[in-house]
């Protein structure tokens, strides 16, 4: 599958650089705004996060942004809307959706990837649909060329590895801890050997988030992964500085990483 | 749609529901996230080498019968029967049991498989407080820590079953994330969950979550139907006409229900909690006014708006406000082989009183909603006819609730 997701993990390869994945939730705040703002601010892919009412797998950034987007009529297809929007005048930046099952299931699995193949979008991860139940939402997504990319955890042995990887595609997403999205990372030297077997494993580039909120921790994860994801740090900044805010944050964050190699 | 269950390993009978994928049809399933799957193969694992263990069983029967204090009672409630002038109305006496609710049947299997496994810590989530109660004294029994998640509006109009699990030694965290109900506390358990991965157990309350809770808090719970089911032979030497019991997430009704499903004369009733009415939006009848969707680790029957959003659900009782239902009963529901109705907030204020005022027996305001209807069942079915209600949870908890809301100051 060649889309905008291998093209840019092989571009920061070419340049041994590892990418910034900035993690924002549509509908709020200026939420349009801040998407089309995030790949000048260093964003090499845009995680679009999709707003459920019970985000089971979040810490309460998310969870209190969520809500704010969904209170401020947010909804799956007005995501879809801001995605398409984003799409007009980037041709490049991968736009990865992240969220629930539910709204995915309600809309219907093949009318949600036909739309978000029509808005744009490289790939979804669905936090509460592990590999046992995919199978219908994984021929979907197929079918319109929309990467699935699954997660693996600290508690992914060898032999659940196996099942993780196979049939997925674009990159995994790794969690450095056990736990909901915000909360502390694990220790860097765990990550960069955890890393080094899930690239193995699957044989596609590894990003790192969960609990990522400094620069200096960013650097040392991008030291080994092939990106490092920031989420509940930037739904904070544009929730208390606006889209400037977020910006700001996002362009140091994603200069530690740019740099963490030379 | 879900693609088919090849023919070999769908189940014959309706009983013998779920297949290996942990489906019953198209329903329930293990929709967690992926830190959380590792842990929910080793339980599964665990129960059913548990369930085949004579030594396991022993030591459960031993227990339900020392300290729970099984086999409850059935009970033919005369006077209901005479005030509702038809069928005559029995009581399966689970709120006899210790802790007052059928709720330790099932916190006590999960607890023992808890020890089993070597885990040091129990987490619970709970609505009316009743299974927070129930799995905070099992745990006070074998000396393990217990927190118990509770919503903050829950742990307001439940303020005596807050303190008795503060007696029993359990930290109760008030949830306030959503609307401060059951919905939102089994969120904060999971996320304690997924966060404390190594020592800790989730002793969920209801037939509901991922596989394998529903069929293993299904098999707790049925010891309720297997005794009763026995005893309404010795008494009465017939089965009962129609088996009634409330439903929350369903777990005192799958209980009832499930030793009775291949008796095809039986008719298995569940009542949801309609509160306001169904047709004013403000209640918590899933089957009614939901559609299938995935919550919680299943798929099920769940209240929702158009873009899958979790709508909020409502009743006067605590132990009900959940805005889905257990997988097994949708699938039951689907197949037919149970009927769904509803009562309303009204309906259990007034039986509550008048069950306590004709019988003598408080029940938990979550059977007074089965209450409601088996008084139109018992018309219906008339004086040859046989009611078997399963009285889940008796009222103590709920009469501070009660008198508020009959303008009583206590």
């Amino acid at each position: 599958m060649t889309n905008r997701l291998n093209t840019r993990f092989a571009e920061l390869s070419a340049y041994n650089r590892a990418g910034f994945v900035a993690y924002m939730m549509a509908g709020d705040g200026d939420s349009q705004a801040l998407l089309n703002a995030l790949p000048a601010a260093g964003a090499d892919v845009i995680e679009l996060g999709m707003p459920f009412t019970d985000p089971m797998a979040d810490g309460p950034a998310i969870q209190a942004s969520a809500l704010r987007a969904l209170e401020a009529g947010m909804t799956l297809k007005g995501t879809l809307a801001q995605a398409a929007e984003f799409r007009k005048t980037d041709k490049d930046t991968p736009i990865v959706l992240m969220g629930y099952a539910n709204p995915i299931h309600h809309m219907g699995w093949e009318a949600f990837a036909k739309a978000a193949a029509k808005a744009g979008v490289d790939g979804l991860i669905c936090v509460d649909v592990p590999p046992e139940e995919d199978d219908e939402l994984r021929a979907a997504l197929g079918k319109y060329s929309i990467a699935l990319i699954r997660l693996a955890t600290p508690t992914t042995d060898d032999k659940r590895l196996a099942t993780v990887v196979a049939n997925t595609s674009g990159f995994v997403y790794y969690v450095s801890t056990t736990g909901v999205t915000g909360a502390g990372s694990g220790a860097v030297t765990e990550v960069g050997e955890a890393v080094a077997r899930v690239q193995r494993a699957s044989g596609l580039p590894v990003a790192v988030g969960f609990g990522v909120k400094e620069p200096d921790q960013a650097a040392a994860i991008a030291r080994t992964a092939d990106a490092v994801v920031v989420g509940s740090a930037i739904v904070d900044a544009m929730h208390s500085g606006g889209v400037a805010g977020a910006q700001e944050l996002v362009k140091r964050l994603s200069s530690a990483v740019h740099a963490a190699r030379r | 749609m879900s693609e088919p269950v090849s023919a070999d390993t769908r189940p014959n009978a309706l009983s013998a529901w779920p297949d290996a994928r942990g489906r019953f049809g198209d329903y329930g399933g293990r929709f967690v996230a992926e830190t959380l799957m590792p842990l929910i193969l080793e339980l599964e694992e665990a129960y059913e080498t548990a369930k085949a263990d004579p030594d396991f069983r022993a030591e459960m029967d031993l227990f339900l019968k020392d300290y729970v204090g099984k086999p409850s009672p059935i009970y033919f409630a005369e006077r209901l029967t005479e005030e509702f002038g038809g069928a005559q109305v029995w009581f399966k006496r689970d709120e006899l049991n210790h802790t007052g609710s059928h709720k330790i049947n099932n916190c006590l299997g999960q607890v023992l498989l808890a020890r089993r496994m070597g885990k040091t810590r129990i987490i619970a989530e709970t609505g009316a407080g009743q299974h927070g109660v129930a799995t905070a004294t099992v745990a006070a029994r074998f000396g393990i820590p217990c927190t118990v998640f509770m919503g903050a509006t829950d742990v307001e109009r439940q303020a005596p079953n807050v303190f008795r699990m503060k007696l029993l030694g359990a930290e109760v965290v008030p949830v306030t994330s959503g609307t401060g109900t059951l919905k939102d506390a089994m969120n904060e358990a999971l996320r304690d969950w997924v966060t404390n991965v190594k020592d800790t157990f989730y002793v969920i309350g209801t037939v509901a979550g991922p596989h394998p809770y529903p069929a293993m808090v299904r098999d707790f719970q049925s010891i309720i139907g297997r005794e009763a089911r026995a005893q309404m032979k010795e008494r009465l030497g017939r089965l009962p006409d129609a088996c009634v019991a409330c439903i929350g997430g369903g777990s005192n009704a799958m209980g009832l229900f499930h030793p009775f499903i291949e008796d095809e004369e039986v008719r298995l009733i569940g009542v949801e909690a309609a509160g306001e009415g169904v047709e004013t939006g403000k209640h918590a009848a899933s089957l009614k006014g939901g559609k299938p969707g995935i919550l919680h680790g299943n798929k099920t029957y769940l209240l929702q708006d158009d873009d899958g959003q979790i709508i909020d659900a409502h009743s006067i009782s605590a132990g009900l406000d959940y805005p889905g239902i257990g997988p097994e009963h949708a699938f039951l529901h689907d197949m037919k082989r149970a009927e769904y109705v509803s009562a309303t907030d009204a309906e259990a204020m007034e039986m509550f009183q008048l069950c306590t005022k004709l019988e003598g027996i408080i029940p938990a305001l979550e059977p007074a909603h089965a209450l409601a209807r088996v008084r139109d069942l018992a018309k219906e079915l008339g004086k040859d006819g046989v009611i078997l209600m399963n009285m889940c949870g008796r009222g103590d908890k709920d009469v501070p609730q009660v008198a508020r809301m009959l303008g009583v100051e206590l």
